[in-house]
């Protein structure tokens, strides 16, 4: 088995006297795509939140080999790993532009910033379109697609994307799991958590299911898929020919967010 | 009255509504970025004030102490964390600006209080020795809680008020001090006399608000701090850190503040609790501007200034409550007009 | 056992006069004191969210008023009670009508603005002595005994005190208190189950400026002198201080509060200038250092510190007994038009949120109303609840127009929703957030709720919304804190907050985000069941699967325009929809 690129080990995370993740263990290979599914409220967010370091929890948090249970967030993006978080939180009274430019601030002295914010345009043409307007008048899809583009302009090696589908048009949706299929050929690896059993699972390498703030179950995604655990609960028995047609056309997209 | 003395009260007004201006600048920038309402500004308007008359009167000014003990008293707070992580550059890191940076800021003040020296000279020694206050004590008092709620953050704000008023009294005593003017000049347009010293304010406000203008709009430091006024998580997520954030906006108040006591100590005599009604003042404008906007907040604290110029015109004893009775209906329509839904974050 | 306990400690600080030295009992009825003043701002602040810092200034008042009476007109002490309660009324009601209606930072500084402007009142009126004071005021007499000594006065200070606890304690257990409660982080839920808030906060106002008061006309007998000083501005910040160090959002936070800042302010007082000889100002800076170390350890102050450690997850029971259901509403006759909207438009500065929408609701329908987030979809909710004012366009509701109606006279109407961004009172169990929903079906108000007399109501509420958490399934959550919940039941627990109100239309804004397969099937056969009882439900959802499978019919928006509206499969074929919203 190769070093995990992320790895941890037992992290349980509290609200005051409520355990919301309890000793969940993971471990991302590099270029490969791990998806967490799970009901929402499972913890999933928690999780991630607590492997960026936005809140404190136990157990071990391994990046690249080293501890980074003591980093901060901000010394975390700068080693590499990077957060799409499901809100977006993107800096709504700013232009794209600067959005964008603030993605790579932990590398100010880089000229390669440059060339990056190209390449991000290059992406994403509407975001281009639209540099000077501000992120809060941006649609659904276009705020997704700036989340995106801020966190690879810090040039993760680790890019985790917290329901990426929410709340975007089925369209829409197809076109983000279009580009992260394209980010993981490119090398990064992604920890995708989403409450889209069907398509997490599709385009993933590795699947783990959360339940109540701990790991169900795990598997390769192929796998997963068909377990039947896994189909009753999360994926639904598709008895209904209508779904399975429509699931078909749709590149495994089974509905339109949340 | 007549129409010289409206024009006299109107440059009074305008000279303390600058002042109250920049304070009321401050006070934006540290709420947008820490959301900490910042009681304490007007302190460092008088400490830079006192502090100035100190090294103006030959004397060693006390907020060398202060400074000296804060320093290590931050290095106290950061050591916990640095037993933890075990790293050398962020324990030289602290090290430096908590210890050597102080003594020799102290060290420098200390050889140079009692000689005499240029006034340009007096200025800096001042700004070097209170700036670093602001964020020292943003380090102690406030990161610790950094993300506790808006009225904790209030009250830790005026108890430090209260500790640093007093502070002030032992630190510098009861007297009031005046400094030297800049310039003596003083011109004359008609009826009505304008000091030189009143230009300068002017005209310092002024320049001071184009730099900042220019630091938010232009520089990635200044998009980074306004990135956490907008968006804390945001902020941290693209690799900016709140507590750089932090500092860095307590570093400016503080200066600005500095700044400001340097510019009023020769008009105004400033005493050790002067601080308190003056940021107050200009905690009027800023709430005027909503905590939000800062050409408003500029706007407002020019209005409390005037008001209060002619408010002590009428009835002096009754000024400061004039000012503060006539905010009531300011506020009512402003927070009619505002309809903001307070949950929606 | 615990209450065991608490009566216990009850009976020995009865005799705590007999046993003290004069020093501490004094000191003692001085915490008293400022417990009374303190007990209204944790209502006023910790609870309801509105802070203050002029609450000196009632307290001045309340003093004033007493002693001018007994001084200058010889009057009885109780009439200067009666005074001082009518005068702060008053003066609570204009300042508080004014006040509460500030929204945010403007609040706190319109109570610093009226606490400058009332103190400098007093020191410059003739009548009032000016800023030297008034003396001479008479002792207070019960039953012919007249208090002149700490001892004395420890009773009624204490049982005033007790009396406050009590009624606090009721009111927030009441139909009134739990409006309270939402007061703080979900005000605008609460209009939207009919309770009027800008009312309650100007009750809750008014109640803690008359506590504040009766502090005040206790320590205008019990010092038998006044003078401005302590009705001023830094003791207005200092009791607030107590609030904020006791714990602000804890009934006994306040208690605690004011015996630790009052005994610390003695210390320092006593010690400190034994310790570093006579500087005066260093008492302050020693005080102003400890606060900030209390608040770096315990940000919720040192009862919310102590609760957060020693109470294990304790849910706060209550007791629901059996009851009748209060009275049901009306149905409408199935298949007639509920629900109207025409041409409906909002406008946020350049931005159409909605452009002139247009729909209509029978009764006894599901219709969905789906589209990207951005389409327009909440929006819309907002308009037809009053949340916002239409642009343009009309909303009517079983004939009646809507516009302009607030949202609580809505909700009157019939009309009950859930949120997408689920607001639910944290602390509040699910049984308490659920009989919020049902707030229109009783009638008991803030008085009635602070003496307990509307117990019978209150049981009937509860049993009711007992009802409807079992009827979502949630039954063995019943007394769980809603914030504890995961999120997916959360928003179960608005759905049952909704049917709590009895409603004819209810809006469900994404009551599946969150919710597993099985889960949402539970929830769409609840739906179906719901509609089978002639409910009518306008539904926001994604999950395609659920929406189709359950409504009768679906809205399409898109930026705000309506894109298609019909049967769920011929809306699924539409190629206008394919192309903008499913894809092909």
């Amino acid at each position: 088995m190769p070093d995990a690129l992320l790895e941890a080990s037992l992290v349980s995370v509290a609200y005051g006297k409520v355990r919301a993740v309890q000793e969940v263990s993971l471990r991302v290979a590099p270029g490969t795509v791990v998806s967490v599914i799970g009901a929402n409220g499972a913890g999933k967010t928690t999780l991630l939140c607590a492997l960026m370091g936005l809140l404190p929890c136990t157990g071990g948090v391994r990046y690249a080999g080293e501890d980074v249970r003591e980093l901060t967030t901000e010394r975390r993006v700068a080693r590499g790993l990077s957060l799409v978080a499901e809100r977006r939180e993107l800096f709504g009274s700013m232009s794209v532009h600067d959005n964008l430019l603030l993605g790579a601030f932990h590398r100010r002295r880089d000229p390669a910033t440059h060339a990056d914010l190209e390449a991000v345009f290059e992406r994403f043409p509407r975001l281009r379109e639209r540099h000077r307007q501000q992120a809060s008048t941006l649609s659904g899809g276009e705020r997704q697609m700036l989340a995106l583009g801020r966190a690879l302009m810090a040039r993760p090696r680790l890019l985790m994307l917290d329901e990426p589908s929410l709340g975007l048009a089925p369209l829409i949706v197809h076109e983000i799991f279009r580009i992260v299929r394209e980010l993981k050929d490119n090398g990064v690896s992604i920890l995708l958590v989403e409450q889209n059993a069907r398509a997490a699972l599709q385009i993933a390498d590795y699947g783990y299911v959360l339940e109540t703030g701990a790991m169900a179950l795990e598997g390769p995604a192929r796998e997963l898929e068909h377990d039947p655990r896994v189909v009753e609960t999360y994926l639904g028995l598709g008895g209904k020919e209508d779904r399975e047609r429509r699931t078909r056309g749709h590149g495994g997209v089974d509905r339109a967010g949340s | 009255m007549s129409f010289d003395i409206a024009l006299f009260l109107t440059q009074d007004g305008l000279t303390n509504g600058a002042i109250y201006a920049l304070m009321a600048l401050a006070l934006v920038l540290v709420f947008a970025v820490t959301r900490v309402i910042f009681v304490p500004q007007g302190e460092f308007l008088a400490y830079g004030a006192l502090t100035l008359a100190s090294l103006e009167a030959g004397k060693l000014p006390g907020t060398i102490w202060l400074l000296l003990a804060l320093g290590i008293l931050a290095f106290l707070f950061d050591l916990p964390g640095l037993l933890r992580q075990r790293r050398a550059r962020a324990a030289l890191q602290s090290a430096t600006w908590n210890l050597a940076v102080p003594l020799l800021i102290a060290a420098l003040v200390y050889v140079m209080a009692t000689e005499q020296t240029a006034r340009p000279v007096q200025i800096a020694l001042t700004c070097a020795l209170v700036v670093p206050l602001g964020p020292l004590l943003y380090r102690v008092a406030y990161q610790p809680i950094a993300d506790a709620p808006v009225l904790v953050l209030l009250i830790v704000s005026v108890a430090l008020h209260f500790a640093l008023s007093g502070l002030g009294l032992l630190l510098f005593g009861a007297e009031g001090v005046r400094t030297a003017p800049f310039s003596d000049a003083s011109f004359t347009a008609g009826a009505l006399v304008v000091s030189g010293q009143s230009l300068w304010v002017y005209a310092c406000s002024v320049v001071l608000m184009a730099l900042l203008y220019l630091f938010f709009d232009r520089t990635l430091y200044g998009k980074a701090l306004r990135a956490t006024a907008v968006n804390r998580i945001g902020a941290r997520l693209s690799g900016i850190s709140t507590v750089f954030a932090g500092r860095a906006s307590f570093l400016l108040a503080a200066s600005i503040g500095v700044f400001s006591g340097v510019l009023i100590a020769p008009i105004t005599t400033i005493y050790y609790d002067t601080g308190f009604l003056v940021g107050l003042k200009g905690f009027v404008g800023a709430i005027i501007g909503g905590l939000i906007s800062y050409p408003l907040a500029a706007a407002g604290a020019l209005l409390v200034g005037l008001l209060e110029s002619f408010a002590s015109f009428y009835a002096s004893a009754f000024k400061e409550v004039i000012v503060f009775t006539l905010i009531i209906p300011v506020l009512l329509w402003l927070s009619l007009r505002t309809h903001h839904d307070e949950e929606e974050e | 056992m615990r209450r065991g306990l608490l009566v216990l400690l009850a009976g020995l600080f009865a005799f705590a006069p007999a046993l003290l030295s004069d020093y501490w009992t004094t000191l003692l009825d001085y915490i008293g004191l400022y417990a009374l003043v303190v007990l209204g701002i944790v209502l006023l602040t910790g609870i309801a969210g509105q802070v203050s810092f002029g609450q000196a200034a009632f307290v001045g008042l309340g003093a004033y008023a007493t002693a001018w009476l007994t001084t200058a007109h010889d009057a009885s002490p109780w009439i200067g009670l009666l005074l001082g309660l009518l005068v702060t009324a008053v003066f609570a009601l204009v300042l508080g009508l004014i006040t509460t209606r500030l929204s945010g930072h403007f609040l706190p500084l319109g109570t610093i603005a009226w606490g400058l402007a009332l103190f400098y009142l007093f020191g410059n009126l003739e009548f009032l002595g000016g800023f030297t004071g008034m003396s001479g005021i008479p002792p207070l007499q019960v039953l012919g005994h007249e208090l002149r000594s700490a001892q004395s006065f420890f009773y009624p200070i204490w049982l005033c005190v007790l009396a406050a606890v009590l009624s606090i304690q009721w009111l927030l257990d009441s139909r009134s208190g739990r409006a309270i409660r939402a007061l703080r982080s979900t005000a605008s839920m609460a209009q939207s189950f009919g309770v009027d808030t800008a009312t309650l906060k100007v009750k809750v106002f008014v109640y803690a400026a008359l506590l504040a008061a009766l502090s005040g006309w206790l320590y205008a007998h019990f010092q038998r002198f006044v003078n401005p000083t302590p009705f001023g501005l830094h003791v207005g910040i200092e009791y607030l201080f107590m609030a904020v160090v006791g714990g602000a959002g804890y009934v006994w936070g306040a208690l605690l509060g004011a015996a630790l800042i009052t005994v610390l302010k003695q210390l320092l007082q006593s010690v400190l200038p034994q310790l570093v000889g006579s500087s005066g100002q260093f008492e302050i800076v020693v005080f102003g250092v400890l606060l900030i170390a209390v608040l770096h350890g315990a940000r919720e102050g040192i009862w919310g510190w102590i609760d957060a450690r020693i109470t294990p997850l304790r849910p706060h029971r209550r007791m629901i007994a059996a009851a009748a259901a209060p009275a049901a509403r009306a149905r409408p006759a199935p298949d007639s038009v509920l629900l109207e909207v025409r041409a409906a438009r909002k406008t946020f500065g350049g931005l159409i949120a909605v452009n002139d929408v247009s729909f209509e609701q029978r009764a006894g329908e599901i219709l969905g109303l789906i589209g990207p987030n951005g389409a327009g979809k909440s929006t819309t909710f907002n308009l037809i609840t009053g949340m916002l004012p239409l642009s343009g366009g009309e909303v009517r509701f079983r004939g009646q127009s809507l516009a302009g109606l607030p949202p609580a006279r809505i909700a009157r109407l019939g009309i009950a929703r859930t949120f997408q961004h689920v607001k639910l009172v944290p602390g509040m169990s699910v049984l308490e957030n659920v009989a919020l929903g049902g707030h229109l079906r009783g009638g008991a108000g803030f008085v009635r709720g602070m003496l307990h007399l509307e117990r019978a109501e209150e049981r009937l509420l509860l049993a009711e919304a007992a009802r409807q958490i079992e009827r979502v399934g949630l039954g063995e959550h019943l007394h769980t804190p809603a914030g504890s919940l995961a999120l997916g039941m959360q928003r179960i627990v608005e759905v049952a907050r909704a049917l709590a109100a009895d409603p004819t239309l209810l809006l469900l804004d994404e009551p599946a985000a969150g919710l597993r397969y099985q889960e949402k099937q539970a929830l769409a056969r609840l739906l179906e069941k719901l509609r089978g009882e002639g409910l009518s439900i306008l539904l926001v959802e994604h999950d395609m699967d659920f929406v189709m499978g359950l409504v009768d019919r679906v809205v399409v928006l898109d930026f705000g325009v309506k894109l298609a509206e019909g049967l769920p499969r011929t809306v699924r074929d539409d190629p206008v929809v394919i192309e903008a919203y499913l894809g092909a």
